[in-house]
């Protein structure tokens, strides 16, 4: 858990729970990739925890999407939508294995 | 109800990203799940006003039959049903929560499909349910159950309260059988039953959930 964003304890709940899921970032990563990757098997690069994208926590009241890792709750993905130029930033994940071929 | 030209086929639990731009060039989007089978062109969605929101009160206040929104999509490939999985399928829906899972009961029947389908509908009262005439008239292989947590119709079985691990033993599946669950509500609501089923021993990786976060409207 990530105990240092908040000290008041009620402020802390509402950063718990003021978070979608990884199924969100479905439409702006649409933008950029061919394939969806909501589906796709990431690697934490902190706990090295697997699952697909459409279970990380996105928090999208920074500016622009920050997703984290349900089980450790490190930033495993930052995206920022500008006019011209959308900044992905893949630092928290070790891997990504996208399945292919398939619909959707 | 949107008719979208070139709209290829959606998949049941897909959604579309609305986005809604402003004269003064302000804009903003939001989430929907396509409550309907695969028809075409048509696309349904069910929204759910938040009385504060942005986009909900225009898309059911201001917008007319005619009206044309910009509509992206259909996304997702994780929190889908496709016809051709055989395996017995628990839904779990916590209110405006059913909606992709009604799109993969309508795609079911619209397919003819055999696999066995669970429904468990939480809501808070009767006056909350959605697609309440068409989930009463039912499909065989599909079981529905309502589960209330204020406010019950008289003589309904189960005492009112949020959803608990005995509904899901007793309206769901077991684990051995290995269903597919997909579970769609409010964070809370979700978390609490990815919880109870990971508890009754269902695999994680098949118990595939699909939250509202606080951004909603």
């Amino acid at each position: 858990m990530d105990t240092d964003r908040t000290s008041a304890q009620g402020t802390y709940e509402e950063y718990e729970t003021a978070y979608e899921d990884g199924n969100t970032l479905g439409g702006p990563l649409s933008e950029i990739f061919a394939v969806d990757l909501t589906a796709a098997v990431g690697r934490c690069a902190g706990c090295g925890a697997t699952g697909p994208l459409a279970r990380l926590r996105v928090y999208d009241r920074a500016p622009g999407l920050v997703a984290r890792c349900p089980d450790c709750s490190r930033v495993v993905l930052r995206l920022v939508r500008g006019p011209d130029t959308a900044w992905l930033d893949l630092q928290g994940a070790a891997s990504l294995a996208i399945p292919l071929g398939g619909r959707g | 109800m949107f008719d979208v030209p070139g709209w290829p086929a959606h998949l049941a639990g897909q959604h579309v990203d609305v986005r809604l731009t402003a004269e003064d060039g302000y804009s903003t989007q939001r989430s929907y799940s396509v409550a309907s089978a695969p028809d075409g062109d048509r696309v349904e969605l069910t929204i759910q006003r938040v009385a504060d929101g942005e986009v909900s009160p225009y898309l059911m206040d201001v917008m007319e039959p005619g009206d044309r929104v910009e509509l992206r999509g259909p996304i997702g490939g994780w929190f889908v049903w496709r016809p051709e999985q055989a395996e017995p399928v628990l839904l779990v829906g916590g209110g405006s929560g059913i909606v992709p899972l009604m799109s993969m009961v309508r795609t079911r029947g619209a397919v003819g499909g055999h696999a066995p389908f669970r429904l468990l509908y939480s809501v808070r009262e009767p006056d909350d349910r959605l697609y309440a005439p068409e989930l009463l008239r039912g499909e065989p292989g599909l079981d529905t159950e309502y589960l209330y947590t204020r406010a019950a119709p008289p003589e309904h079985p189960r005492p009112v309260g949020r959803l608990t691990a005995e509904d899901l033993v007793r309206g769901g599946w077991p684990a051995d059988r290995r269903p597919m669950c997909y579970v769609c509500g409010p964070t809370g609501f979700v978390e609490n039953a990815a919880t109870l089923l990971t508890a009754l021993g269902h695999d994680p990786d098949r118990i595939r959930t699909e939250r509202f976060g606080p951004s909603g409207g």
